[in-house]
């Protein structure tokens, strides 16, 4: 990637959750944040039908160099953001390897045919189970628990940025985001934002 | 400000594709930017009314997409630049027009940019654009990464001026939904003067009448700028070559695919075997360019989305130069090397290199993807699409499907695409039996309703969304009423254009710049037209079902429309009109004779079976409030109480 830095080029990140959860202002936010340290990038998102309660991807593709594909060739994700539970597995299940490092919110949005009682909804610790067995990187948070006590369950995607953040997994952090929120929130909206990444932070170190 | 034109130029941003085109018209100096919305078109237009008034533009959200390329040619006419967007459905009702337009040829810069849906992600065909360039032969260009769908757009009317025709840029989803780096370039002084020359002689369309007439005259005028696109298309930096001077493959592709053929290289380390020819423009093609590397090797592969339109083409060149370079090994779409189906990505075209280069390739270890699918397996249940909680349309259909239920005679819903199209599924009770394209479900409804002479007896009804009324219901409306069908029509209101992001629509008190124009009111067309008019409320439970089947009973035709804004619309979003609540000690859970209505059959997201319980629940952060399914709830257990919101 840059030099000296010993990132892999490109580097995937996928961003999952369903429909209505700020997954496409969580993944433009992030990539801009990368783009401000020099990066190229790439974002394919999957919205429009998907809005309508159905699984949502961004996939994101950071390279010192040059624009790669939209869709990310399958086993090959390198860090997941999920910002509901099984949709980390439905894409482990595709793009998983067992190097991916998984950020994971634990608060469960339950499909129709759940509601509905033609399936069932895994418990947690077996997802958690799951995952663990196909990579040793997992980290979980309830994010929209924090994000309720914030006042807007919407803050758990940036909770989650701060996570990702906090891990240290990436070459950005608060100043990067700082700057970007100001071209995606009203004034009005960047403290608890801010404070939405910082708590996405703690909770993770 | 738009983030658009705030930065400078030689600005490093991140855009969306579409967005890159807007930048890229605005760079032109566009003066008129007109369209339809539709996925995943629509943020060109959209992106353009947010600047219209720094730009000095004239930016609509026009009735229907033919009428939108009618606007922006008008401007053309005038000597403007006019730049038209749309999605792929959007160019077949365009298509009328299109061809006089391409026989009277352009004056100002002219642009149709069509938006593609190769899988249908957001779509329910992936019919392509691309044959519409042949068919009414225009130039067609292809962007290929982000930048390039500024610059293309930015010189496709360059080119459009100097060959005086329109110009059509086809995009897919992949490229106008997805983002990345585009540098901005000027952003041009302008003062513009719109003016129609037409007293010049009857045979010049740039100073005398615009026409496509006398035929044979203005098509053989078609195929002397076709040439003349020829010749430019051959030293057009759009078009690229990588690899090897002799490859032992040749790659011929453009748009997305040729990211993913780039990847596929990668990945499969053959960049020393492979040659990628990336074309941009697409049609014509450019002959030279393409004969000079199909003479530098025997096998081709074409990768493409979705039909074999540039293998086609390709194929078409190789056979007439086939005296002077050889006989080709085709790969590609007809001999089932790709898919002749859905959108392609990377690991379908390194299938097609793997097995052409006999190069092995495993995504994974075949050890990793058997525990991946073990583990997996019962780890993550399908989700389903639905409507939103708190959707006015799961109301609606949950009273046509109980009308439907109690009228018993075997009456079904004719419907059209936007979100209620979504009543083909059980989030909608199964109540559209079918669909076809905008105002479809009204015309086949007007044909049903004059089969009782054949002896059928089965109610119909039609459902159309709110914009739809006005981009194509009113023919099908004055057909069925002229001939006397028997036809209830539904009209779904939920104010505005939802499923594409909220954009105004002529029944509204605002245009696309926020401006206050007159709204067409849908009730007083329809009554004006000679129809029975009612109104309604789809939260209203028992008056909608009511009036379905008292409408149902009557001759002629029949017109409810059922007003409540779409639950993600600005002024609901985040607000609860109902704080809900399910009284635990009122559900009696499985027991109850309801066998679980809620959630088993109306099953809004907003409610959830808690399994320990045994009964159902409110999730709080998924219910929007609209206090629907306390209606709906034999028991009386799900209560709702009038929210407080600050």
């Amino acid at each position: 990637m840059k030099k000296g830095s010993s990132l892999k080029d490109p580097l995937n990140i996928i961003l999952a959750g369903v429909g209505g959860q700020g997954n496409v202002m969580a993944s433009r936010v992030l990539a801009n944040m990368l783009s401000l340290k020099g990066f190229r990038i790439t974002i394919g998102e999957t919205f429009g039908m998907s809005q309508r309660g159905g699984s949502v991807m961004s996939h994101i593709r950071v390279s010192a160099t040059s624009t790669w594909s939209p869709q990310i060739p399958r086993g090959k994700a390198d860090i997941l953001i999920a910002l509901e539970p099984i949709e980390a597995v439905r894409v482990m299940r595709v793009y998983g390897n067992p190097e991916a490092k998984v950020v994971l919110n634990t608060r469960p949005i339950h499909p129709v045919g759940v509601i509905a009682g033609e399936l069932d909804y895994p418990a947690l610790e077996n997802i958690e189970k799951g995952l663990n067995s196909l990579t040793p990187h997992v980290w979980m948070l309830d994010a929209t628990e924090e994000a309720m006590k914030l006042g807007n369950p919407i803050l758990s995607n940036i909770i989650m940025i701060g996570a990702l953040c906090g891990l240290n997994l990436l070459p950005v952090g608060i100043t990067e985001f700082k700057a970007v929120i100001k071209n995606f929130f009203p004034e009005k909206h960047l403290a608890i934002n801010r404070q939405a990444f910082e708590i996405g932070k703690e909770k993770v170190t | 400000m738009s983030r658009l034109i705030e930065e400078k130029e030689g600005f490093p941003a991140v855009l969306m594709g579409n967005e890159a085109i807007a930048r890229g018209a605005l760079e032109a100096g566009i003066d008129v930017a007109a369209g339809y919305p539709g996925t995943p078109s629509s943020e060109i237009v959209e992106n353009l009314s947010k600047v219209a008034k720094e730009r000095n533009l004239y930016v609509e959200w026009s009735t229907n997409e033919k009428i939108s390329l009618e606007v922006a040619a008008a401007a053309s006419f005038a000597n403007l630049r006019a730049i038209c967007a749309m999605k792929q459905n959007g160019v077949n009702v365009a298509s009328d027009f299109l061809l006089h337009l391409a026989g009277s040829g352009t004056r100002g810069g002219l642009v149709l940019v069509a938006c593609d849906d190769p899988g249908a992600l957001s779509s329910v065909n992936e019919g392509e654009s691309r044959h519409f360039a042949r068919l009414v032969e225009v130039p067609l260009l292809e962007p290929a990464d982000f930048q390039e769908a500024k610059d293309m757009t930015k010189w496709a009317f360059e080119l459009s001026e100097q060959l005086k025709t329109l110009v059509m840029i086809r995009s897919v989803t992949r490229m106008s939904h997805a983002s990345g780096n585009v540098k901005y370039g000027r952003l041009p002084e302008k003062d513009s003067r719109a003016y129609f020359k037409f007293d010049g002689p009857f045979l010049d369309s740039q100073t005398g009448p615009v026409i496509s007439f006398p035929v044979d005259y203005k098509h053989k005028i078609i195929h002397g700028k076709l040439k003349k696109a020829r010749d430019l298309f051959d030293a057009s930096p759009f078009n690229t070559y990588e690899g090897p001077e002799k490859p032992e493959l040749l790659a011929i592709t453009s748009s997305a695919c040729t990211l993913y053929t780039r990847e596929a290289i990668h990945l499969l380390g053959a960049g020393k075997r492979v040659g990628v020819l990336k074309l941009g423009t697409t049609w014509p093609l450019p002959p030279k360019l393409v004969k000079k590397h199909l003479s530098t090797t025997d096998k081709i592969l074409i990768v493409e989305e979705v039909v074999p339109f540039l293998e086609e083409t390709v194929k078409i060149l190789a056979a007439e130069e086939a005296r002077e370079i050889g006989i080709k090994t085709f790969y590609g779409k007809n001999d089932g090397t790709l898919p002749m189906t859905g959108e392609l990505n990377p690991d379908i075209v390194i299938s097609a290199f793997s097995k052409i280069l006999d190069i092995p390739y495993q995504a994974m270890t075949p050890e990793f993807e058997k525990k991946l699918e073990t583990v997996t397996a019962s780890l993550a249940p399908n989700r389903e699409l639905t409507f939103c909680p708190g959707c006015p349309h799961r109301a609606s259909f949950w009273s046509i499907h109980e009308a439907l239920q109690m009228d018993n005679r075997k009456g079904f819903v004719c419907g059209d695409i936007g979100c209620y199209g979504m009543a083909m599924f059980p989030c909608g009770f199964n109540v559209l039996k079918i669909l076809h394209a905008m105002g479809s479900g009204l015309g086949l409804a007007s044909g049903f309703g004059k089969l009782d002479a054949f002896g059928m007896d089965q109610p119909v009804l039609a459902v159309c969304g709110d914009s739809t009324f006005y981009h194509a219901i009113l023919p099908p409306l004055v057909n069925a009423i002229h001939h006397r069908a028997k036809v209830t029509l539904i009209v779904l209101d939920n104010s505005g254009t939802a499923m594409t992001g909220f954009q105004p629509h002529p029944g509204l008190t605002v245009n696309a710049v926020g401006e206050e124009v007159p709204g067409i009111d849908i009730a007083g067309v329809c009554r004006a037209m000679g129809a029975k008019v009612e109104i309604g409320d789809p939260f209203d439970q028992e008056g909608t079902r009511k009036a379905v089947n008292r409408l149902m009973e009557e001759e002629g035709v029949k017109v409810l429309i059922l007003r409540q804004s779409c639950a993600l619309s600005p002024e609901k979003k985040g607000k609860k009109k109902f704080e809900m609540r399910v009284e635990p000690t009122k559900c009696l859970g499985d027991a109850c004779s309801c066998n679980r209505l809620c959630t088993r059959v109306f099953k809004c997201p907003g409610l959830v079976w808690d399994k320990e319980q045994k009964k159902s629940r409110i999730d709080e952060v998924i219910c929007a409030g609209c206090g629907f399914c306390a209606l709906i709830c034999p028991a009386g257990a799900i209560e709702r109480e009038e929210a407080v919101n600050q």
